[in-house]
């Protein structure tokens, strides 16, 4: 098996919570209780689940934008999350991210064309001016932007051409690894697969490995190739994708697939007992899905089940019954 | 008689002095007792228009500039403002997508729910509180006694959404007009609260109007569905018949374009440019810059809705939709 | 998005703007070009003929033709000192903003930006500040400067004195609002698509932050330099702020408060109408530069 291009070894994430600075107790968050993943070169890496499930922050720790409370992040075999800024410039290059809201992740002050030309000019500044315009020019073709909107602001593009120009800014120091999130989510129904089109074209002509954190799980089994499925902070199921929805072996995974809404319908048709998310303060003990979960036993609500190799599969899943 | 009957009816808005654009541009709809239609559209085509214009709830500087309201026989556009108030929240409700919309944050669940039912009815505080927790039970939310002291925000999303179905229900309407109501909620979440709805229509032949983008959930939900693009319905049918074999290229084109709909790995169908804004519609079939079948008249003359579709070229049963 | 030819279009709609501006630009020109157009010069002591003192305006019995606005008790030209007087305002109103602008916003993007113990540190040291009035700072630190120096030096450097003191006195203001701006822009994404790329703090905030959080500062500005003249003109009044021979507008209504009562109203009350308009042509701007770059206001436009 190759070796992965990006690595996280026992992520750990704790926010603490702003209180009242007489106040006692020092309420943490647990937003990742020990994440590991292995993202293999040229694949599309899937982190599915809900809000509050702690993807986003898995895809802002890897880029670098929070810094993990205990864990480790590597990138080509490389420790990155206690590098200084220097050394790791060059990965930074390496390493891109677009983001889920088109219309706040264009600085509004700035034309398409400084935004573009400001990752080369911070993080390649040997090149020249007419380096620097000729790969803008380069990176805007390749996303399917016009070369006239080089001078124009955000405001005067609509969604998908905003979200084109953040692709375009992703792409333009020529990085290997693009953290996606949720970067279809705020798009209307059209335009989504125009986004999706994009990025499928531009990692076959690239080679790029993608992160994709989503909500949608028919984006991921159109899109990935494996699949990580998290739960309050923690993977609950990591397989192939083609694996987890023929064979979902995880039972919030069976809920998460049998949530979808089909174009079939009738699924709907039965009931469904409401079910919350358990507090992230003060996670259960033992398996965060027990309180939902119609097949717990006690050993659930006790311990908490470790990501393991179901027999007969090569599914990870992170359930005491799961078979 | 239709219980609900929408004619040629428009919303227009001032653009500078003396001009209009029509948000609205001449909608019908007719919904019997006890039927549930979708409305389809991506945003800015209108649908949250067309459920504001049916309330009366048109914000200045808008207005309803033309057509006819039918409901229960009576014309909403002609009656006085007294008598709209004592038909809608009473025998149309409506849901909102964010459920801080209808709940006022600084009363608890159960003062807002009283004062709904005593705003419409002749009730006894004993009797409204009684009705309250009878509906919050109907909608599921557990201990349902004790919620009622709660505030808005010591509920989840879900459970908010839920407390908003159970206000648009404790008055027996007729009608239910739901906005989006799932879309900030997760997927599982969404799942239950869209089952929970369709029970409720069932069971009490209660008649809905779910406005959304997600094909999907409408599949789930609806019996008739209308598609709409640009102010106008494109195309209207039963929504099994529309998903099976969509007559309409722009409804055959988001129907293509879904990731449920293509091949694994492969690219997604995906339709050119995106919808123009009411403010520079093409000449013709709006649709008709995106449209792979467009022709000479097509860019000419607005096709007439004939047939539950509005397009001079529809696809036949056996024909797809091409780029 | 605001943009430059849209704020034009609103001003050109908007009557009270454009007279607001007219007023405005009328005493700004006024100011500037007073050394060409002022009849006399009233800092040149050898124009001076105490024979001319309190002289009505030249339309009144006993006026003279050179002193259409009558003369002060040193025989200086009200007009002439009122055009030089008002220059001296407004360089001080805008010094003053200029010092308080520099501070606040500095500090604002630090607190909004880093957080934490920087955050609390700035802020509780702004509400003491805020605490203590302007003008009881202002006082304190002038009192002591000019028992520290003599008459002269206090002469020379009070205009200086007055920028920096009302300056420093206000710096709360554009720290507060800046930091607000700041708080609501740095979770934006754009913020973190810059941080990606590993852009020092220094050029986020300054780069990025700072142009997006700049409109309300703009706004308060206007109304802070309404509200520099006018502490200026209170200490001038108190007798604290510019001596008598560079007279500001409120210096020229304190030396004339004397002679109110013995019927020389005159070189009280044409200074004090020019302070009135140009107050309230600068709030006038400022509440409709409000209005115009608020877009919680804004409807059916964009």
């Amino acid at each position: 098996m190759t070796d992965p291009i990006v690595e996280t070894r026992g992520l750990e994430m704790r926010f603490a919570l702003p209180t009242h600075f007489l106040s006692r107790e020092k309420p943490v968050l647990h937003a990742l209780s020990g994440v590991d993943v292995a993202i293999r070169p040229g694949e599309t890496f899937c982190v599915v689940g809900e809000s509050g499930c702690g993807k986003t922050t898995l895809g802002r720790a890897i880029m670098g934008l929070l810094t993990p409370s205990e864990g480790e992040i590597y990138f080509r075999g490389e420790r990155i999350d206690t590098m200084d800024e220097a050394a790791r410039k060059p990965v930074r290059a390496d390493m891109q991210m677009v983001f889920q809201n088109p219309y706040a992740s264009l600085n509004p002050r700035r034309n398409v064309f400084e935004t573009l030309a400001e990752p080369i000019r911070h993080l390649m500044p040997e090149k020249s001016g007419r380096e620097v315009r000729a790969q803008v020019e380069e990176v805007l073709d390749a996303t399917g932007c016009d070369q006239s909107w080089q001078r124009r602001l955000p405001h005067e593009f609509s969604g998908g051409q905003r979200q084109r120009i953040a692709i375009a800014r992703a792409l333009v120091t020529n990085p290997a690894f693009i953290v996606a999130d949720e970067p279809i989510s705020a798009l209307d129904v059209s335009i989504q697969a125009q986004i999706l089109n994009l990025l499928t074209d531009l990692q076959a002509e690239r080679g790029l490995t993608y992160l994709f954190i989503t909500h949608d799980l028919s984006v991921v089994e159109h899109f990935g190739t494996r699949v990580a499925v998290m739960y309050l902070g923690q993977i609950m199921e990591l397989a192939e994708t083609e694996t987890i929805f023929d064979d979902p072996k995880h039972p919030y995974t069976q809920l998460l697939l049998d949530a979808i809404p089909k174009l079939t319908g009738g699924s709907f048709d039965a009931p469904r007992t409401p079910g919350e998310l358990p507090d992230p303060v003060n996670p259960p003990p033992g398996c965060p899905f027990a309180p939902r979960c119609p097949i717990a036993q006690d050993i659930c609500r006790a311990e908490r089940p470790r990501l393991r190799v179901i027999p007969g599969s090569t599914t990870e899943a992170a359930c005491h019954f799961a078979e | 008689m239709a219980l609900l009957e929408v004619r040629d009816l428009r919303v227009a808005f001032p653009r500078g002095k003396s001009d209009e654009v029509e948000a609205l541009r001449g909608v019908d709809l007719t919904l019997d007792k006890g039927e549930r239609l979708g409305v389809v559209g991506e945003s800015g085509a209108g649908k949250s228009m067309l459920a504001f214009a049916i309330l009366n709830l048109i914000a200045e500087p808008g207005r309803v500039s033309a057509g006819a309201i039918t409901f229960d026989g009576e014309n909403l556009l002609d009656l006085p403002d007294r008598k709209v108030r004592r038909i809608r929240g009473n025998r149309i409700s409506m849901i909102f997508q964010d459920p801080m919309v209808t709940l006022n944050p600084v009363l608890t669940i159960g003062t807002q729910m009283i004062e709904t039912l005593k705003a419409h009815r002749r009730i006894s505080d004993r009797a409204a509180h009684k009705l309250s927790v009878e509906k919050l039970k109907l909608v599921a939310i557990p201990s349902a006694e004790s919620r009622m002291d709660a505030y808005p925000h010591e509920l989840s999303g879900g459970l908010r959404q839920r407390v908003v179905i159970a206000i648009a229900l404790l008055t027996d309407p007729e009608i239910i007009i739901a906005d989006e109501p799932t879309t900030a909620l997760d997927v599982t979440i969404q799942a239950e609260i869209m089952a929970l709805i369709l029970r409720l229509c069932r069971e009490n032949h209660v008649a809905l109007i779910l406005i959304t983008h997600d094909l999907g959930v409408v599949a789930e939900v609806t019996q008739r569905l209308m598609i709409m693009y640009a102010g106008k319905c494109v195309e209207t049918g039963r929504t099994r018949e529309i998903i099976d074999a969509p007559k309409h290229p722009y409804s055959a084109g988001l129907l293509k374009a879904l990731p449920q709909n293509a091949e694994r790995g492969q690219r997604l169908y995906q339709i050119p440019g995106s919808m123009p804004p009411i403010t520079a519609l093409p000449a013709g079939c709006p649709y008709n810059p995106r449209c792979p079948r467009a022709t000479d008249i097509c860019r000419a003359e607005m096709p007439p809705l004939e047939g539950g579709v509005a397009c001079f070229h529809p696809l036949t049963a056996e024909e797809e939709v091409t780029a | 998005m605001i943009t430059w030819r849209g704020v034009l279009r609103r001003f050109l709609a908007d009557p009270v703007a454009i007279g607001a501006g007219v007023v405005l630009l009328a005493l700004v020109l006024m100011a500037a070009l007073a050394p060409l157009i002022a009849p006399q010069n009233p800092y040149d002591l050898m124009q001076l003929n105490i024979m001319d003192s309190e002289m009505p305006p030249s339309w009144r019995p006993g006026g003279d033709d050179r002193f259409l606005l009558g003369t002060d008790a040193q025989g200086r030209g009200v007009l002439s000192t009122i055009m030089y007087g008002t220059g001296i305002s407004l360089v001080i109103g805008i010094g003053a903003v200029t010092v308080s602008a520099v501070l606040g916003i500095t500090l604002g993007l630090l607190a909004g930006y880093k957080g934490g113990w920087i955050d609390s540190f700035l802020m509780r040291l702004a509400d003491i500040q805020m605490s203590l009035s302007t003008l009881m700072i202002a006082i304190i630190a002038l009192a002591l400067f000019q028992a520290a120096f003599d008459a002269n030096i206090y002469a020379e450097y009070a205009i200086f004195m007055l920028i920096l003191i009302i300056g420093i006195a206000e710096w709360p203001k554009f720290a507060r609002t800046v930091r607000s701006s700041v708080l609501g822009e740095k979770g934006k994404e754009y913020v973190d698509a810059a941080r990606v790329i590993g852009l020092p703090a220094r050029k986020v905030m300054w780069g990025h932050i700072l142009p997006n959080a700049l409109t309300p500062v703009l706004v308060i500005s206007t109304i802070q330099v309404a509200e520099a003249i006018m502490t200026e003109a209170a200490l001038s009044f108190l007798g604290l702020g510019m001596p008598t021979d560079k007279p500001s507008l409120g210096s020229l209504i304190r030396s004339g408060f004397e002679f109110v009562f013995s019927g020389s109203t005159w070189i009280t009350f044409y200074p004090a109408l020019v302070l009135i308009a140009l107050i309230l042509a600068l709030n006038l701007l400022g509440d409709w530069m409000r209005d115009v770059l608020n877009p919680k206001l804004r409807r059916g436009e964009d």
